[in-house]
């Protein structure tokens, strides 16, 4: 370009940059009128192929998780175009996938890199949807991400099915029609966990929230004072850290002095690995107060963050949605495939991902087209089996999934190095089950569903 | 060397901007960047890098919390979506004021100081900005979450013309027309080559001689009888009008505010920019932008998958080899590369992708008489010394 600017500026020059900016101008026009004639946003048509778009966190905090995302990916893609053991596609019940694509079709898939980054999220989304023309983006390793990816999605007229995301708001005031989520949130964890503390702790303790200062805290936070206090624990202070703090220790001596005996980490991640290592360092388990011993509580488990941990999350309760050691045929033929394929056992993040996959794939099976309208029909109040968690259900009014939920402890001997969680309690669907319009998650709307013409 | 730039050759700069941004869309074709989202991203943060060079590249003053313009644009921006109208050109109006009243009050306090202690001034400042987005003014910023539209939303005006129909989130437009893909990006494009305009404007000024005078020497313009600060002062305003302007846009095309749009890695991005591009040069920071940008959205997508799609032209055995060679610098990899990238042209390109251009462009073309720096046509009207 710089050569044109210093070079002597010519007739010829003159003609062609009208000529190029003539077509420049007519391009919208040219590029718009395709979109009309589909149906639907990037309808394959009678392409061989498909192609949905998986958007992972590969740089950050939560890459770990993004990687195993990846990874799960993968192998629902393999197994849906029938390579492989077909993991779950044996065992997932109905079932309309056989193996042979979906609709015919050769299901292939883009990546992209959120660096959990609403802005770099919704950056590669778009580049998905409007470059690599897919039917439906998935993934997210955290809620604010998930959160603004959903919106898009909803904006621009695909199916989102949600990866990773905890937080009450995601399907609450900020859920979405074409937005869908299998991972179960806050309120289900405290439901979860109410009364298995009470059964191992009493109905006296005075609980001491350190809570990670953003929307998933906060929900998870409100979450566990609800179920604490609803078996009798008080509640003796909520403080609010930075996320990604590093050093807690400032947080944490506070707790010495404040006559609380139990200590509730609302932290995620790298967040929660630091919080904990260092509460334990501070020897707040060896202590006493009250006449108790003192206790630690972990609402959201992750097999990835007590790998992180490591001997310091022995014997503290959490939950979580899924775990690799559960004995159902589906998590089985998950974890054997997986395991085959990469070598090591899956976490929750990559079962969540691997299962919405499926789900799509089969739901836009059962209903003969691409269409968003359409698939989500067939995902709302859609019951499933097979896939890990039991009897399963995407309820219509708001899109969340629900299922049991587990409730796990951190192993006093483990046996390996991904062995460091035991299942305590699978807590069942009806006790984590709450009205759509409860008072967490109310506020929000659902909207029309957008095929994006 | 003044006499160069000349009205002509000025036309001829903006012409063929013009066309070249216009044309975008052909042009980039080959490359795998000719969708709606990443020309949007082109001209927009062409816009904020323009900015940002007349402040960097005019004064020297080394702005380290640029990204809070940025960030208060794109909250400004929602919030007249939020409360007013659907329509941009308040949003844009608002953003581009709050961002100057900010800047005003930024530039007053930091511009107090000059050299290192200026940048890290504006470092602690956008830290203390990023830190209250991100969740001490949650009200405001829906922290962590980031700001979005929802369908109870006000929209005052909007809602006293027309009866609000359930039909989802309207869209943001101009007059009926869709700021969302190709049209949004035509929007972008006017903008840009406007601020372009200006932004040339500037550099030819006397205003502009002197910010490049109180780069090369603050002292000598004191004895001359000038109190640089206000001159300082205007052009931190403009740049950071510049970047509200550009936050706006990003919440134009896509109606969503959040808070790492302010962070420190932000602010260092439009640094990067700059002097990837040419520092001090007009045509520069547009070029820095777009390469960066590219980088971001393009590299960070190349899977093992592509990869093995796209070097098939190679013979069997090569080809693993290749792909196992190129797999670390592309997909998640893609900052390694832009490191490299950078590495290079600083220090074999001190002025940035302009100068490479230049020279090239003074290799091909046949000797003059009396041979002249090339650069000059495209860099600072002074003729100051850039980015060495």
């Amino acid at each position: 370009m710089s050569k044109i600017i210093t070079s002597k500026w010519s007739r010829r020059g003159v003609l062609k940059a009208g000529a190029v900016t003539g077509a420049a101008i007519s391009a919208p026009m040219f590029f718009t009128r395709n979109a009309f004639a589909a149906e639907f946003l990037n309808d394959p048509g009678s392409a061989a192929n498909v192609t949905f778009g998986f958007n992972v966190p590969q740089t950050g905090a939560y890459a770990d998780e993004g990687g195993d995302e990846l990874r799960a990916y993968q192998l629902a893609v393999k197994h849906i175009n029938g390579e492989g053991d077909g993991g779950m596609m044996n065992t997932m019940k109905p079932i309309s996938l056989s193996g042979s694509g979906v609709l015919g079709k050769k299901v292939t898939y883009v990546t992209g890199d959120t660096q959990t980054k609403s802005d770099a999220a919704r950056a590669s989304a778009k580049r998905m949807i409007e470059k690599d023309g897919v039917t439906m983006v998935t993934g997210g390793s955290s809620s604010g991400v998930a959160i603004a990816v959903q919106s898009l999605c909803q904006e621009a007229g695909v199916i989102f099915m949600a990866g990773l995301t905890h937080s009450n708001d995601t399907t609450g005031k900020d859920k979405r029609r074409n937005g869908f989520r299998h991972f179960f949130n806050a309120y289900m964890s405290g439901a979860a966990l109410g009364p298995v503390l009470e059964k191992n702790y009493g109905n006296e303790r005075n609980a001491y929230h350190l809570t990670a200062d953003y929307t998933w805290g906060w929900t998870q936070e409100a979450s566990m004072i609800a179920s604490t206090e609803n078996i009798g624990w008080k509640t003796a202070a909520t403080v609010k850290t930075p996320v990604g703090a590093g050093d807690f220790s400032q947080f944490i001596t506070p707790v010495l002095n404040s006559g609380a005996d139990t200590l509730i980490l609302n932290h995620y991640g790298k967040d929660m690995i630091n919080s904990l290592t260092q509460a334990v360092q501070f020897g707040l388990r060896d202590k006493q107060v009250n006449g108790k011993d003192f206790t630690i509580v972990v609402p959201l488990y992750s097999r990835l963050m007590a790998q992180g941990a490591g001997d310091n999350v022995k014997g503290i309760f959490g939950s979580t949605n899924w775990h690799w050691s559960l004995p159902d045929a589906g998590s089985q033929a998950f974890v054997k495939s997986f395991g085959a394929e990469y070598g090591f056992p899956p976490s929750q993040a990559a079962h969540t991902c691997y299962v919405q996959a499926l789900l799509y794939a089969d739901a836009c099976e059962r209903a003969g087209t691409f269409m968003p309208s359409e698939v989500i029909k067939q995902l709302e109040g859609y019951k499933f089996d097979g896939m890990g968690n039991g009897p399963t259900e995407y309820r219509a009014e708001d899109h969340q999934c629900f299922k049991d939920v587990l409730v796990v402890k951190g192993k006093e001997n483990p046996s390996s190095q991904f062995d460091v969680l035991e299942v305590v309690e699978v807590t069942p669907r009806a006790q984590v089950e709450y009205k759509p319009d409860h008072e967490m998650f109310a506020g929000g709307d659902l909207g029309p569903a957008n095929n994006g013409v | 060397m003044m006499k160069q730039t000349s009205a002509t050759k000025d036309l001829i700069i903006m012409l063929v901007f013009i066309a070249a941004v216009l044309t975008a869309p052909i042009w980039l074709t080959p490359i795998g960047a000719n969708y709606p989202d990443l020309l949007q991203k082109f001209a927009i943060y062409g816009i904020f890098a323009i900015g940002f060079n007349i402040l960097f590249g005019l004064t020297g003053y080394l702005s380290f919390g640029h990204a809070v313009f940025l960030g208060i644009g794109s909250y400004a921006a929602v919030w007249s979506f939020k409360l007013l109208t659907m329509n941009i050109l308040p949003a844009i109006l608002f953003a581009v004021m709050w961002s100057g009243l900010f800047s005003v009050i930024l530039g007053y306090i930091s511009l107090r100081r000059s050299g290192i202690y200026f940048s890290i001034l504006t470092l602690a400042f956008a830290q203390m900005s990023y830190n209250l987005a991100y969740s001490v003014l949650t009200p405001i910023t829906n922290g962590e979450t980031g700001l979005q539209l929802r369908l109870a939303d006000p929209r005052y005006i909007d809602n006293m013309f027309t009866k609000a129909v359930s039909e989802g989130i309207p869209s943001t437009n101009l007059f009926g027309i869709k700021m969302s893909g190709y049209s949004g990006f035509y929007f972008c494009a006017v903008v840009l080559i406007i601020c372009f305009w200006i932004s040339l404007k500037i550099f030819r000024s006397p205003f502009g001689l002197t910010l490049s005078g109180i780069k090369s020497n603050q002292h000598r313009m004191k004895y001359t009888g000038f109190n640089p600060r206000p001159y300082l002062l205007a052009a931190f305003v403009i740049s950071g009008m510049y970047a509200g302007l550009a936050g706006a846009l990003l919440a134009v095309t896509d109606p969503l505010a959040g808070a790492e749009r302010m962070q420190w890695t932000a602010s260092g991005e439009v640094v990067l920019m700059t002097i990837l591009g040419g520092l001090g040069t007009l045509i520069g920071p547009v070029i820095g932008a777009g390469v960066i940008k590219y980088f971001e959205n393009i590299f960070s997508s190349i899977g093992d998958q592509n990869l093995f799609e796209m070097l098939s032209w190679l013979p069997e055995g090569m080809q693993s080899i290749v792909a196992y060679v190129i797999s670390p610098f592309v997909g998640s990899g893609w900052h390694l590369t832009l490191g490299l990238v950078f590495m290079l042209i600083v220090i074999f390109l001190p002025g940035g992708l302009v100068s490479g251009f230049s020279k090239l462009a003074s290799t091909f073309r046949p000797k003059k008489k009396t041979p002249q720096p090339v650069a000059s046509t495209v860099s600072n009207a002074s003729g100051t010394k850039e980015g060495e």
